[in-house]
């Protein structure tokens, strides 16, 4: 596996791993650990880093609700979807939009203060728009994993501390 | 009255390694470099399998050689992998564990007056199983300064008439030692000068990081003479399932199995859908995992020379055996006093025999964090023993 790969797996899993610590893990200098890190950020591979909450856990009454939006739409002559898609994305209420295969085009997920919010999101911002030609809207009512992360607490280990 | 306890038992190493262990379970949050087993659960798809077998009712004793199914695959397996040919139908058992697997072979092989060569330090039954069955272990040293690799001069030294067996464990646990083909081969040769038997015990194979795992059989004439032994536990993360596996010569897979089949029976019909599930689609999160383990390696090796325990980098397992020498203490005054005063958990090499002393067994199947943690307070440890 190349260095840049390896560096790229380490951050994903753990993105306080500091240079000097990789530097170690993968006998590298700390110097080029530095230099592929600001490489790999300024060419986009690494877009930001960022703390996952367990927003199972973290409960108050201000809680945003999220919905997944399957979007049909009529593509437009040469640029196909993404003309669309990026008039869609664009909203800050838009935390994920993907294109699909199947009965639907784009899936939009959407994050607002409440299900008003989205709903008034929904009929008032991306059904009217022109080529939408219909949406279904999904409510999250919990959530169990994402992005690979079980929103659970961590399980103790139930290995003994010591065995030969 | 009579004599209830026989002289091998009473005379077998009490384990006084057993003190220190019960005082590492009864102590909270330790940071622990002191486990020999990976640091994550079985993956999901196996214990998943499991599962369902025991909803289909899979409750029952299977052949005593263990499912046909089971030993297929681990036949194809060894084809692929290695290229090994061994017939499922004689040339497999499949055992409880590795464990029970030595304990067979030991009994099938070994008797009155027979000597094993057994490379030290070692993992802590080959030399009692030895003892148990009769025979007497020969051990051979292998030193920090060998970077704990087997001499074959050494063999060729202790060898005579009576010695009709070693065993090699590698990658080893506790050095971590491994051999290259070439190193091989020259043991080999002297397995064959006398005439030896061998029993390779290779459950490490998959963590070998600096080049490609050599199975002993695949050496020239070394398969008719050699007992390949393997399990599920370390590469799968299968520890508690007890389940493992042995191939070799029909004469002596005959043999195990007669004794296997009046004594386990068969292997538990859970633990072996699950090997099943494992050898079927267990590869991927097998590489994930070794990667992790090397960069592990670097880390751990790295640090302790930093730290001032020198040791060599290890070719496989997930096990450094630093010297601590240095610090004029013995290695379980050493693993005591980092227990009480740290609270980190690592093993007295002296768990392996008496050429484990001044040196200490490193684990690094435990996170990153972890491993961090520990490095900090050994540090401040060392530290505190110079003042």
């Amino acid at each position: 596996m190349d260095k840049n790969k390896e560096i790229l797996e380490i951050l994903e899993k753990d993105a306080r791993t500091t240079p000097e610590e990789m530097a170690k893990m993968l006998r590298m200098t700390v110097r080029t650990v530095k230099e592929a890190v600001n490489k790999m950020e300024k060419d986009g591979l690494i877009l930001k880093y960022k703390t996952i909450l367990n927003k199972e856990m973290i409960r108050n009454e201000h809680e945003d609700v999220r919905a997944l939006i399957e979007v049909r739409l009529t593509p437009q002559k040469n640029v196909g979807f993404d003309r669309l898609a990026e008039r869609i994305y664009q909203f800050p209420e838009v935390a994920s939009c993907y294109l699909m295969s199947g009965t639907y085009d784009l899936l939009v997920v959407v994050e607002g203060k409440s299900i008003h919010t989205v709903s008034r999101f929904v009929a008032e911002k991306l059904s009217p728009m022109e080529n939408v030609r219909g949406t279904v809207t999904h409510f999250i009512l919990k959530k169990y994993k994402e992005d690979g992360d079980i929103l659970k607490q961590p399980e103790r280990s139930k290995r003994p501390a010591i065995s030969l | 009255m009579k004599k209830r306890i026989i002289k091998t038992v009473e005379e077998m190493p009490p384990s006084g390694i057993r003190v220190f262990f019960d005082l590492v379970l009864g102590m909270k949050d330790v940071v622990s470099l002191g486990v020999g087993e990976p640091d994550f659960v079985t993956p999901w798809n196996i214990r998943e399998s499991a599962i369902y077998a025991l909803e289909e009712g899979y409750t029952s004793y299977t052949s005593n050689k263990g499912l046909i199914e089971l030993r297929e695959a681990v036949s194809n397996y060894l084809k692929r992998k290695y290229g090994m040919e061994y017939d499922p139908e004689d040339e497999i058992l499949i055992t409880v564990g590795t464990s029970e697997a030595f304990d067979l072979a030991f009994r099938a092989m070994v008797t009155r007056g027979d000597k094993v060569l057994i490379p030290t330090p070692s993992y802590v039954s080959y030399g009692p199983i030895t003892s148990l069955c009769g025979g007497k272990p020969v051990y051979v040293p292998t030193t920090p300064e060998g970077h704990f690799k087997v001499d074959p001069k050494d063999i060729n030294r202790l060898c005579d008439k009576k010695t009709k067996l070693m065993l090699l464990n590698y990658p080893n646990n506790p050095t971590g030692a491994s051999y290259s083909k070439s190193e091989l081969k020259d043991i080999s040769k002297v397995i064959l000068k006398h005439d030896l038997l061998m029993i390779s015990d290779e459950i490490y194979c998959d963590l070998t990081y600096d080049f490609n795992h050599v199975p002993f059989p695949t050496l020239p004439h070394m398969k008719e003479r050699t007992l390949y032994i393997n399990g599920f536990s370390k590469t799968y993360a299968m520890t508690g399932w007890r389940i493992g596996y042995a191939a070799g010569p029909k004469d002596i897979i005959a043999a195990m199995t007669k004794i296997h089949q009046y004594t386990m029976l068969c292997a538990s019909i859970i633990s072996q859908m699950a090997a099943l599930e494992a050898l079927k689609n267990g590869e991927r999160s097998m590489y994930e995992m070794k990667r992790e383990y090397k960069r592990r390696r670097e880390f751990v090796i790295y640090r302790l020379n930093e730290i001032g325990l020198p040791c060599h980098k290890p070719e496989g397992a997930f096990y450094a055996l630093p010297s601590i020498k240095g610090t004029g203490l013995s290695s379980m005054e050493f693993s005591s006093r980092l227990l009480k005063e740290k609270k980190v958990a690592v093993v007295p090499g002296t768990a392996f025999g008496p050429t484990g002393e001044g040196l200490i067994r490193i684990s690094y199947a435990s996170s990153m964090d972890k491993l961090k943690e520990a490095f900090i307070r050994m540090e401040e440890f060392l530290k505190g023993l110079k003042k």
